[in-house]
């Protein structure tokens, strides 16, 4: 795992269609910790994390991770909002990133076992992952994100429409992951969430960083009157 | 009605006494038409699966003739083959004319597009639902396109059987690159057309119903093997 990856992001703007979803953005993202990136919908939070991650095309700028593109996307796990489930078994799913990174039969198997154990689908190796419940394959999709090892995580509103047991579980498992030297950078609505997981925090308006800083500072004296409109929980637009 | 219980009876005949010639051009039959599907899927499955993930210029015309080519009138094929393979013709020299291959050939060319056109339809709706997955997994195109026929492997297996459904029955074409020459190039459809004309009706039936039920043992039978039905909840 490359430790320390630290994004710079250079005057990035993304359109589609004439409109600007996001930008422009000029931001250098801290190389470590677990940054939230809030904001109301159609902000472009999902926008940036796809644009961190290198799945969004640019329509100018660019975003410099200080290793090469192929580099950085190898180290780099991204969890959607719905969870894609391969029309597979559970074990299937998680092995699939592994033997797309050629690892041996063996060492995926352990990895496997360790994973599906860690997130209590340990039972659930051999069903059909579309049928899990939906806190189940939100997990899973965290398990298979993780089991590469990588430096960074995206999290696109990871805990959207689960429960709290569930919320719990998964909050659980990034506070494990981010002590281990993840890099997590995940977008929520749940303010109560931001505020549990966030060392720093990016608030999003029409396509540009409105206001950010670190997590303690932000929660307590944010600097935009968006911001603070938006802490508590006015409608911002 | 007469000649359909006729049909009937030449059929069970047929079949219970293990007719020699019956055997050899079911034999043959398969021979021909499993090859051919055996080809065209090599070539159709990884097309159309490509066709759905890649975008690029003219994408949609080539998806449109593709679509198009579903319709080819196996007797225009037919032609062109035998133009092709015939003494004058470029391939002439290759002395496949009025043999099984070429009516292999002619079948190849008259499913893949099928099967083509079908794998496009089912692997875009299955690239839609993996599209963020594959591609955030920094994946090469040939590992996408190997994940899609993996996971979507149970709408190519329909699509493989509407090609061998439309190359077990196809007559036009292989008559005509074939020639129904006996104990060569006869096959079931060939031999139906060729006792109908000669108003033998019930043995013609009989080898139709010969047809139809190999049609449905092979579905059935490759069904089974893939276990379709068990699996399918997936």
């Amino acid at each position: 795992m490359v430790e320390n990856m630290a994004a710079r992001l250079q005057d990035v703007v993304v359109q589609r269609r004439g409109k600007t979803i996001l930008g422009p953005v000029d931001h250098d993202m801290a190389p470590n910790g677990c940054t939230i990136v809030i904001g109301p919908n159609g902000a472009g939070k999902t926008t940036l994390l796809k644009t961190l991650h290198g799945v969004e095309r640019l329509s100018r700028g660019q975003v410099d991770w200080g290793v090469p593109e192929h580099v950085a996307r190898q180290q780099q796990a991204y969890v959607f909002q719905s969870p894609i489930m391969l029309r597979r078994s559970v074990r299937q799913n998680l092995i699939f990133p592994l033997s797309l990174a050629g690892m041996g039969k063996a060492e995926a198997n352990d990895r496997v076992t360790h994973w599906a154990t860690k997130i209590g689908l340990a039972k659930m190796l051999d069903q059909p992952a579309p049928r899990l419940s939906g806190g189940e394959k939100q997990k899973l999709a965290l398990a298979r994100a993780l089991i590469r090892d990588p430096a960074v995580l995206f999290l696109d509103e990871p805990c959207a429409n689960l429960d709290g047991r569930s919320i719990r579980e998964i909050e659980s498992l990034l506070v494990d992951v981010q002590r281990s030297g993840t890099r997590i950078i995940m977008t929520t609505h749940d303010l109560g969430q931001a505020r549990r997981l966030a060392s720093d925090v990016l608030f999003l308006l029409r396509g540009q960083i409105n206001d950010h800083g670190p997590a303690q500072t932000f929660f307590a004296a944010p600097s935009s009157p968006e911001a603070v409109a938006f802490l508590n929980g006015d409608i911002v637009e | 009605m007469t000649d359909i219980w006729s049909g009937l009876q030449a059929a069970f005949w047929l079949l219970v006494t293990f007719d020699r010639d019956l055997v050899e051009i079911t034999l043959r039959s398969l021979q021909v038409s499993l090859s051919a599907l055996v080809i065209a899927s090599v070539i159709a499955l990884p097309l159309g699966t490509w066709l759905a993930i890649r975008r690029f210029r003219f994408r949609r015309a080539v998806i449109a003739v593709l679509n198009a080519l579903m319709g080819l009138p196996p007797v225009v094929v037919g032609l062109i083959v035998y133009l092709l393979l015939s003494r004058s013709g470029p391939f002439g020299v290759l002395g496949l004319l009025f043999t099984p291959t070429a009516m292999i050939i002619a079948q190849v060319i008259i499913i893949t597009p099928l099967i083509a056109s079908i794998t496009h339809q089912a692997m875009r709706e299955l690239w839609a639902e993996y599209h963020d997955l594959l591609i955030s997994l920094n994946t090469s195109n040939w590992q996408r396109i190997k994940t899609l026929i993996f996971d979507g492997r149970r709408a190519l297996l329909t699509a493989s059987l509407a090609g061998f459904g439309r190359a077990i029955g196809e007559v036009g074409a292989i008559m005509i690159v074939g020639g129904n020459i006996d104990h060569a190039t006869r096959v079931l459809t060939t031999a139906i057309a060729l006792e109908t004309g000669k108003g033998d009706f019930a043995l013609a039936l009989g080898l139709g119903f010969v047809l139809i039920g190999l049609a449905l043992v092979v579905n059935f039978g490759i069904h089974v093997l893939s276990r379709t039905e068990r699996e399918g909840r997936w």
